[in-house]
């Protein structure tokens, strides 16, 4: 490579005169014309932005082409061009080539010979013959391309890339896209926006006449762009010839059936699948901007389908301009090394540490006991005096059995994903463990998320297929979730007309299918899961996504496989001793699947189970009766309604519930007085919380006498207990500015980010993988590496082993004494005794302010809950001031502001969303008067005025 | 005639002048005071202390350099301070008195200056929320005191060179037993009930205990020929920001006074205060008392936040608060008692 300055580039033919120099982002040094064979039989000079220009003589470790779309141009990729130079993390550089493609940007800007338009086929051909120049030795200088190439590209750039691609496959090191489609299918009409802009009307108004279709892609990006930015993209398309190219590019859509260019897009998509297939399929990367009018789910889904080994990362709330709105280039390069392309690159990715051994399968309880009458689920009535619904074993696995092979009939492939909307029961099992068995992916998103939630993490999921009672069917037509639609039994007219089958279609369906495995037909018995003729899945595949609970951000999918999921039984069971012969109260919905894969009797109580706080202590008691349960699930929500409505239970329901021996209070945090008031309801009972989360559940637990006993201990954070067999739990010790490290301690005392391994623990997330990569710690001892989930909580290990949680990496305070971690100065806020008769609820402790100078704030709910948001009296302020003192650091609050509610995440109504209460505060305390952005409920009302969110 | 190593104080008959004075005799310092009352620290066995009575402003080049003939340092509080008056006052005062203290230290061969300034020298009204020290701005300053004190703050960092190393050190919101400012006029305000909050007092603000601040003078004094510390400003408070409401409580309830409930809108509070300067203008005293009931200025502080980035104050002055706010207010409490 060279170092000298390269000679000015001469402009392409009739190419509009644009001042690279005067465009942000860009270096007018990788300006560069190069001229090359197109498929009219003349010789094009293309414009290229070349990151070589700027390389200085440094080696590069591989080179990127890059493709852009319609109607932008290369400089959609100036800041990958500029992270290429720059390297990444390892110094590692990438050159960086976008090019103009023909009759685009300040390439050749000439009709195509003939009088045709230019083609998607010519497009493709074209950049081949381009990519023969670049690799050739020019007269001009600029170093020859050598080596693979990873072929990036956008909007139609991506289908142009991704033919050049699909016929060079020993070119290709990698392929990267972003919203883009490589095929339609034949049904598939038109996306609205380009209906619109293809309308023979309104076409050449939109696109060349005027600059609307121009400037339209680049005003979508939000927020907007800086006017020089907006202009820099319309920079090459000022006048009606200059947008000749914008149009023929419009024109050539091939998504029509009858379009020319239809073939060529086939030829392209066949050309991507193949890329995808087989063991040594190309490294891809697909970033999808998840609000893109015109290439939507669909698009991404039938790219996913094509390269199945793809990296996906879903961006919510990104449009079309992907590049715009994303920081690709150093996204992009670090995929590239974590993926190990490019010279010298590193072995390949850290490989999931696989569960050692082949668990039980999660069935195999319900296929051993298929001549078992005994009761497997008992769904209490819901009104007083109903009698329960009993399933037996045999039942329930005659019905597993059905549909499973129902299902199969009806399509649903293993693979498949199956979006369940149905609360918990008795179908919820039985679809459940059906997809289990049958090798589908169950999709589990709750109606906690609201419904806004629930439709970003159901499209986002891609299911094929969608099993739901009527309010999800009706949702689901509504919102355009996509997926066959499925109903339960007992729907109304609407829901029967919005479904495709419904589960007792389903089942009748597998009763009689052959696959049942009865020969003999119906008439001969039902089919078993022992009968089955359906392969059995890989316990390795894909068997659920679970989502988080959004208080966090947008929800993110956590992908099981199924012997991950197999794992969390196995740990539940040796956690709780609950096995064969165990009868189980569930109030909480997870453990009630889980019953039948535990082989334990499961009873739920008569409750809106979508409503934890319904559950009554008669309810509970008569479930518990109804199987003589030893064990009880239930959430802290529930528990206090049933601490609540103690006081009416007679005596034989106090008879009942002294038969538990064990109750487990999970799903959110249960403060210590709670449980000590369950404990007087369960006088024989061990009371235990274990401590999890969506990606792993349980890690720990922790036993009521032990939380009393270290009420009076002065340390910081909240005790969650022990880690459970087969669990692992480490500290990445934070840095003195907050950050958490990449280094693993177990040292007693020493605060950092919590990070876990187990058997049980989520195999990735589902299409998000910078967040996938972002959450891995990889450890390297010797020769062994080790994979480590980082939880996002920080916390510490205790003298004893014990983990203590101290709040989350996101809601540190960075003070000027040093780092604050909330849950200490909470609990120290919340036991203030009463000042002048209004307590302390609830607490969020917050910074405002920039990190490392910020003030220490404590957000209060009040009790009784003060009216509106105001600075807490001076007598409490010194109060709490007092109180956050005794936690280790003596963190000094700056002010307490009184709420009428905190902000929390709608599943748990406990999670405080602190960043945003540290928003508030921080307007607030600037002396910005502007009341919560969120109402009584935790919902958000509105934006904050400087636009958090 | 001075020792070699002395330090003279301007304006030492203020609170923090005096605590400045105080505390350097009490290190062993030779101390000369400069002002026109006496300092009332001489023979007060505050130690090595002279008054010399001279108004900075008015006294002749030549009888300010013989005052400041022999000292090592120079630490320049005398100014006039005040929220109402003809720009004139304020210029004379505050401006050109600098200036010619400025010259005439350089003329008497004094080594280190220290320039006590304002963070209301770089403060355009807005909200300073953990804030760094901004450059003083004359033309975005609020307020004639303001606007005069970042004139003299920039006329004493133009004049820092290798023979006269000068400082900038803008204390904030100082208080403190005996202070005639701010802790006399919130307290005077409280008893006659015109101290309201503006938008309910949640705006967070820095303030510094009086010998807290003495400390930051003196080791910025010590200092100030340092290569990172001459030429620079630096706020200094206790870095113990509170909400305004509950300064103004402590600050009332250290004197037995009411604390301040009643709370306006601080748009409201603005305009009145636009109102009553443009009727002082005409009518000076309009509402009794000698200083306007309010001014914009006034509200702005009163309803904004303002509080600083204490680290690099810190590190460079190897200083820190001793007495801090709790302490400060117990101090004040018992002051007030007698």
């Amino acid at each position: 490579m060279r170092g000298a300055p390269l000679p000015p580039r001469s402009p392409a033919p009739s190419a509009p005169d644009v001042d690279l120099s005067a465009l942000p982002g860009v270096d007018p040094r990788w300006s560069r014309t190069l001229e090359a064979p197109a498929s009219d039989g003349t010789r094009r000079t293309w414009h290229l932005l070349d990151g070589a220009g700027s390389l200085d003589g440094q080696e590069p470790v591989g080179t990127v082409l890059a493709v852009h779309g319609n109607p932008t141009w290369s400089y959609l990729w100036r800041d990958v061009v500029a992270a290429g130079v720059a390297g990444d993390a390892d110094g590692r550089r990438w050159r960086v080539v976008a090019v103009d493609q023909l009759g685009m940007g300040l390439s050749d800007r000439r009709p195509k010979e003939g009088g045709d338009l230019w083609r998607l086929a010519d497009r493709v051909a074209d950049l081949g013959a381009l990519v023969d120049a670049l690799r050739a030795e020019q007269p001009d200088g600029w170093p020859p391309v050598t080596g693979p190439l990873v072929a990036l590209g956008h909007d139609w750039g991506g289908v142009v890339v991704s033919g050049w691609a699909g016929e060079h496959p020993d070119q290709v090191a990698a392929l990267a896209l972003t919203n883009t489609a490589v095929h339609a299918p034949a049904d598939a009409a038109l996306p609205a926006a380009l209906q619109v802009v293809s309308a023979p009307a309104a076409h050449e108004l939109l696109t060349r006449r005027t600059d609307a279709f121009v400037r339209a892609a680049v005003s979508q990006v939000r927020p907007r762009p800086p006017a020089d930015v907006r202009r820099a993209y319309g920079a090459p398309y000022r006048t009606t010839a200059q947008r000749r190219g914008v149009a023929d590019f419009v024109t050539d859509i091939p998504w029509r059936a009858g379009s020319p260019s239809r073939p060529a897009l086939e030829r392209v998509a066949a050309g991507v699948s193949a890329l995808g297939r087989g063991e040594d399929a190309s490294p891809a990367l697909l970033v999808w901007g998840t609000e893109d009018p015109v290439f939507g789910e669909r698009y991404l889904r039938d790219l996913r389908e094509r390269l199945p080994r793809a990296d996906v990362h879903r961006v919510e709330g990104t449009g079309h301009l992907v590049p715009e709105d994303v920081d690709l280039g150093p996204l992009l390069l670090h995929w590239l090394s974590v993926r190990g392309v490019g010279d010298g690159a590193a072995a390949g990715p850290a490989p999931a540490a696989p569960v050692e051994g082949r668990p039980r399968a999660l069935w195999a309880e319900l296929e051993a006991r298929s001549e078992d009458d005994s009761p497997a689920v008992v769904e209490m009535g819901g009104t007083a005096g109903a009698a329960p619904a009993v399933l037996s074993w045999r039942e329930l696995g005659h019905r597993v059995a059905e549909v499973a092979v129902g299902l199969h009939e009806r399509g649903v492939r293993p693979g498949d994903r199956v979006s369940l909307l149905v609360p918990p029961g008795a179908d919820l099992t039985t679809a459940l463990y059906a997809c289990l068995r049958l090798g589908a992916v169950v999709v589990v998103a709750d109606q906690g998320l609201g419904l806004r939630g629930l439709t970003r993490a159901v499209r986002g999921a891609g299911p094929r297929h969608l099993v739901a009672v009527e309010k999800g069917l009706v949702a689901a037509a509504a919102l355009g979730w996509p997926g066959q639609r499925i109903g339960t039994g007992r729907l109304g007219a609407l829901g029967a007309r919005l479904c495709a089958t419904t589960l007792p279609e389903v089942a009748a369906a597998g009763r009689r299918s052959a696959l049942g495995g009865v020969d003999g037909g119906p008439a001969a018995g039902r089919p078993t899961l022992a009968t089955l003729r359906l392969p059995e899945p890989d316990a390795r595949a894909d068997a659920a996504v679970l989502f988080t609970s959004g208080s966090t951000g947008p929800a993110k999918g956590a992908v099981y496989t199924a012997e991950r999921l197999a794992g969390m039984r196995d740990a539940v069971a040796a956690a709780y001793d609950v096995d064969r012969g165990t009868a189980l109260v569930a109030a909480f919905a997870p453990f009630a699947l889980l019953g039948p894969a535990l082989g334990a009797v499961s009873a739920s109580p008569a409750m809106d189970v979508t409503a934890p706080a319904t559950l009554t202590a008669t309810a509970l008691a008569d479930a518990v009766a109804a199987v003589d349960a030893t064990v009880v699930f239930a959430s802290p929500a529930a528990l206090a309604n049933v601490v609540a409505t103690g006081g009416v239970l007679d005596a034989r329901a106090r008879t009942a519930l002294s038969g538990v021996t064990r109750l487990l209070s999970a799903g959110a945090p249960v403060p210590t007085a709670l449980l000590r008031r369950v404990g007087e309801l369960l006088p024989s009972a061990s009371l235990h919380t274990p401590y999890g989360m969506t990606e792993v559940l349980p890690v720990t637990d922790v036993e009521l006498a032990e939380l009393a006993e270290a009420a009076d201990e002065v340390e910081d954070g909240v005790l969650v207990g022990r880690p459970l067999a087969g669990v692992d739990v480490a500290v990445a010790p934070l840095d003195a500015s907050g950050g958490a490290t990449q280094q693993v301690s177990r040292e007693p005392g020493v605060v950092g980010e919590l990070l876990v391994r187990a058997p049980h623990l989520k195999a990735r997330y589902d299409q998000l993988w910078v967040t996938e990569d972002a959450s891995r710690l990889v450890e390297t001892d010797g020769d062994r590496t080790v994979v480590w989930h980082r939880t996002g909580d920080v916390g510490h290990l205790d003298a004893r082993g014990r983990l203590r949680v101290q709040g989350r990496t996101a809601h540190l305070v960075r003070t000027a004494a040093g780092v604050v971690t909330p849950v200490g100065v909470e609990l120290a806020a919340q036991s203030v005794p009463p000042v002048e008769g209004v307590g302390v609820a609830r607490a969020a402790a917050t910074g405002v302010g920039p990190a490392g100078t910020q003030a220490l704030v404590v957000v209060v709910e009040t009790d009784p809950p003060t009216r509106r948001a105001a600075g807490a009296p001076a007598e409490l302020v010194e109060a709490v001031r007092d109180a956050v003192r005794s936690v280790p650091g003596r963190p000094e609050v700056a002010a307490v502001l009184l709420v009428p509610s905190l902000p929390t995440d709608v599943r748990h109504d406990s999670k405080v969303d602190r960043a945003l209460v540290g928003a508030w505060a921080g307007e607030r305390l600037a002396g910005r008067p502007v009341p919560p952005p969120w109402t009584p409920g935790g919902r958000l009302r509105g934006l904050l005025p400087r636009g958090r969110r | 005639m001075i020792a070699r190593r002395g330090v003279v104080v301007t304006g030492a008959s203020g609170m923090l002048g005096r605590a400045v004075a105080r505390a350097l005799a009490a290190g062993g310092t030779p101390v000369r005071t400069l002002q026109r009352s006496p300092s009332g620290l001489v023979g007060s066995g505050a130690g090595d202390v002279e008054d010399v009575r001279l108004d900075l402003a008015a006294g002749s080049p030549s009888a300010l350099v013989q005052a400041l003939e022999g000292a090592e340092a120079v630490v320049h509080l005398a100014a006039k301070v005040s929220v109402s008056g003809p720009w004139l006052e304020y210029r004379r005062t505050n401006v050109d008195g600098t200036e010619r203290l400025l010259e005439a230290a350089r003329a008497a061969g004094v080594r280190r200056f220290v320039q006590v300034s304002s963070p209301s020298v770089a403060h355009a009204g807005d909200s300073l929320v953990g804030a760094p020290a901004g450059p003083a701005d004359p033309a975005g300053a609020r307020g004639r005191y303001a606007r005069s004190k970042a004139l003299a703050e920039r006329a004493a960092l133009a004049a820092d060179s290798p023979e006269l190393a000068v400082v900038a050190v803008r204390p904030h919101l100082v208080w403190g037993p005996g202070d005639a400012q701010l802790v006399a006029r919130v307290v005077e305000r409280s008893r006659s009930g015109r101290l309201p909050l503006l938008g309910g007092g949640t705006a967070l603000v820095d303030s510094t205990y009086v010998d807290d601040a003495a400390d930051a003078l003196v080791a910025a004094c010590a200092r100030a020929d340092r290569d990172d510390v001459h030429g620079r400003a630096l706020v200094v408070s206790s870095g113990e920001p509170r909400t305004v409401a509950e300064l103004l409580a402590s600050l009332c309830r250290a004197h037995g006074a009411p604390a301040p409930t009643r709370s306006v809108p601080a748009g409201a509070a603005r305009a009145l205060g636009a109102l009553v300067e443009a009727a002082w203008a005409v009518r000076p005293g309009l509402g009794g008392g000698d200083e306007p009931p309010m001014t914009r200025f006034l509200a702005e502080q009163l309803s904004t936040a303002h509080w600083f980035d204490q680290r690099e104050t810190r590190r460079l002055l190897g200083w820190a608060p001793r007495v801090g706010l709790d302490e400060g207010f117990a101090r004040l409490a018992a002051a007030a008692r007698g």
